[in-house]
């Protein structure tokens, strides 16, 4: 196959790409590292590698009050948060395609984001209001939970529509996404009616996606969420690589077929409701990262899952990166680049290069 | 053994089973045949454990098919469904090894790899599961079912192979060939069922063969038995086909004829 042109061919192995993937996910550790750097040390202000390197290393009194102030402050709560998004981002993705065993689905394209955005919406314009017992309840995990709730709602009932006998129609999928998406947009549409100024302003940043007004707060927010989705990996990765043969087959090798899906769908919606809660809808990254690697380490979940939040983290601590310097002082919302770069590589995927052809989906 | 008792599935007010009972017996190859829309597929899943009965029930050694949990199922029976389609490049090694994860193996990937030989693909391990041609990926799913249950009979307890049509898409050469893998697995002391729609290869191999028709087993035995004009024209709808040899300038090709 084209795709695998690395020197630790799965022919050379004799079809284990066991290696490949160990390998692979050392690699990605290694970015990620170098990732963090260029997000920790790129920016207006003059605070670089060098002094990245003093603070790092104790000798933070050199630094100047303010540099000190930039790292901590502003920097790593938004390194933190980017890796956490990033990785939100892709294992939502990956897992996606995995539960629809459609290399195309992804929670931007099939309206999961836009009900998480739905739902934070509600939560902006509702919230002092009519929702007023319930951001009391919840205080800062009130817009996160929203947000997991309308991811969850929109995924379920993608999967009750595009998934029949156990069979899922590429094309009924993307069809009733567009149609769940554009649901969730109108009903945004008549919240935006009713919001006042201020209101607005924080669903215009939603609207686009942003890791600026990165806090503690918001990493110690998304935190959880993330985790616990990292956290099954182990869990679900031999079961997802049987769904890939279809429920019956899955159901023949051992896998509690509807628990494991159930247990996805609410990863998913964890994972996605809770980025969008936290940085808006940033797209592109659930799609892009788990196809990449699956030409590097292959397509079994047992490396592609972990190996989706070290790269989807990655990825988008570098779009990050060139959002703030690019036009610096002034800064792109994320969402531009991750779609400049990420929506060529879906026409790419629909081309049928890489090794995925669209005659080979159900 | 693995038995069903008064199986009757409904779907859409129509009795796709109606009243089955069908006992399969360690060292025994049983055939199912049967025309078109007879129930076939439905008494695998419901044998298999996939699909519950609305009526009767299914039973391992003695214990109740639902009161098993999938993955002790699974070390217990292996299942080849027709023809399964991938949207990910998975390797054939990558494919046949998660049926020897699902039996708890200890060095998958080297009962992988055996799995394949056994099937003569040796050689395929390393290709791309959606490039190969559809009689090499049924073999590579076959290969899965082996490497899920790969000895016959592990501490006294027999395994289960259930093959739904596993020659569909084969040459005449791994028909046999398939069809000598399943019946040496029965040899050894396992439970083998098969789908078959070619009537040859079932009066070949089946050592217990069982008609069905319209949800109803309409004649079970020895091929010898049941395989006459009787059975035959009633249930497909051909007269005077059985053992008779064609006009002379029809040639015909036989595979049991290799035997003589």
């Amino acid at each position: 196959m084209r795709a695998l042109t690395l020197p630790w061919r799965a022919d050379k192995a004799g079809g284990d790409r066991s290696l490949q993937g160990i390998v692979a996910l050392v690699a990605l550790v290694l970015l990620v590292v170098v990732a963090s750097l260029v997000s920790l040390s790129s920016g207006p202000t003059g605070v670089g590698l060098p002094e990245l390197w003093a603070y790092a290393t104790g000798n933070g009194d050199s630094l100047a009050a303010q540099d000190r102030v930039v790292l901590e402050a502003v920097r790593l709560p938004r390194t933190a948060l980017g890796l956490l998004v990033g990785a939100g981002l892709a294992v939502s993705g990956a897992m996606m395609q995995g539960l629809f065993r459609n290399p195309l689905a992804d929670p931007g394209i099939v309206g999961v984001t836009s009900g998480a955005a739905l739902a934070a919406v509600v939560a902006i314009v509702l919230g002092p209001t009519v929702l007023l017992p319930l951001t009391l309840l919840f205080g800062n995990q009130f817009l996160p939970l929203m947000a997991f709730c309308g991811a969850l709602v929109n995924t379920w009932v993608l999967y009750l529509i595009a998934t029949q006998d156990g069979r899922t129609s590429t094309t009924t999928l993307i069809l009733s996404g567009i149609a769940i998406g554009a649901l969730s947009a109108a009903l945004m549409g008549m919240l935006i009616f009713m919001a006042d100024d201020r209101q607005l302003r924080d669903i215009t940043f939603w609207s686009l996606g942003s890791l600026g007004g990165a806090t503690y707060g918001r990493v110690l927010s998304i935190l959880p969420f993330v985790a616990v989705v990292i956290a099954i990996i182990p869990f679900v990765a031999r079961g997802l690589d049987a769904l890939v043969l279809g429920d019956a087959a899955a159901f023949h090798m051992g896998i509690p077929v509807q628990r494991l899906k159930k247990i996805v769908i609410i990863a998913v919606a964890a994972a996605c409701g809770s980025t969008v809660a936290v940085a808006g809808s940033i797209g592109f990254v659930g799609i892009v990262v788990p196809h990449l690697l699956r030409l590097v380490m292959g397509p079994s979940h047992r490396f592609l899952l972990l190996g989706s939040a070290l790269g989807g983290g990655a990825l988008l601590l570098i779009a990050d990166s060139v959002a703030r310097t690019v036009a610096a002082p002034a800064e792109l919302p994320i969402g531009v680049i991750t779609a400049l770069f990420g929506a060529p590589v879906f026409l790419f995927l629909l081309l049928g290069k890489g090794g995925i052809r669209m005659r080979d989906m159900p | 053994m693995i038995s069903a008792g008064n199986i009757t599935v409904t779907r859409s007010g129509r009795k796709l089973l109606d009243d089955v009972g069908i006992d399969l017996h360690p060292g025994c190859f049983t055939v199912v045949i049967g025309p078109n829309g007879a129930g076939k597929s439905t008494l695998m899943k419901v044998l298999s454990g996939e699909m519950a009965p609305d009526e009767g029930s299914v039973s391992y050694f003695g214990t109740a098919a639902h009161l098993h949990p999938p993955a002790e199922l699974a070390r217990r029976r292996a299942v080849l469904p027709q023809a399964v389609q991938l949207s990910f490049p998975f390797t054939a090694l990558e494919i046949v090894r998660m049926g020897a994860v699902a039996q708890g193996a200890l060095q998958p990937t080297e009962q992988a790899r055996k799995a394949l030989t056994r099937v003569g693909l040796r050689g395929f391990e390393a290709r791309p599961y959606p490039s190969l041609s559809g009689g090499e990926q049924q073999r590579v799913q076959f290969a899965r079912a082996l490497a899920q249950v790969p000895a016959a009979v592990v501490d006294g307890i027999p395994r289960a192979l259930f093959l739904d049509e596993p020659t569909a898409s084969l040459d005449l050469g791994h028909q046999i060939s398939v069809l000598e893998i399943a019946r040496d697995f029965a040899a050894a002391g396992g439970i083998v069922l098969a789908i078959l729609h070619d009537l040859n290869l079932a009066a070949e191999f089946a050592d217990h063969l069982v008609v069905l028709d319209q949800g109803r087993v309409v004649d079970e035995g020895a091929s010898m038995e049941t395989v006459n004009d009787r059975t035959i024209g009633s249930v497909y709808g051909i007269a005077g086909a059985v053992g008779r040899l064609p006009a002379a300038h029809i040639p015909f090709v036989l595979p049991q004829s290799r035997h003589r």
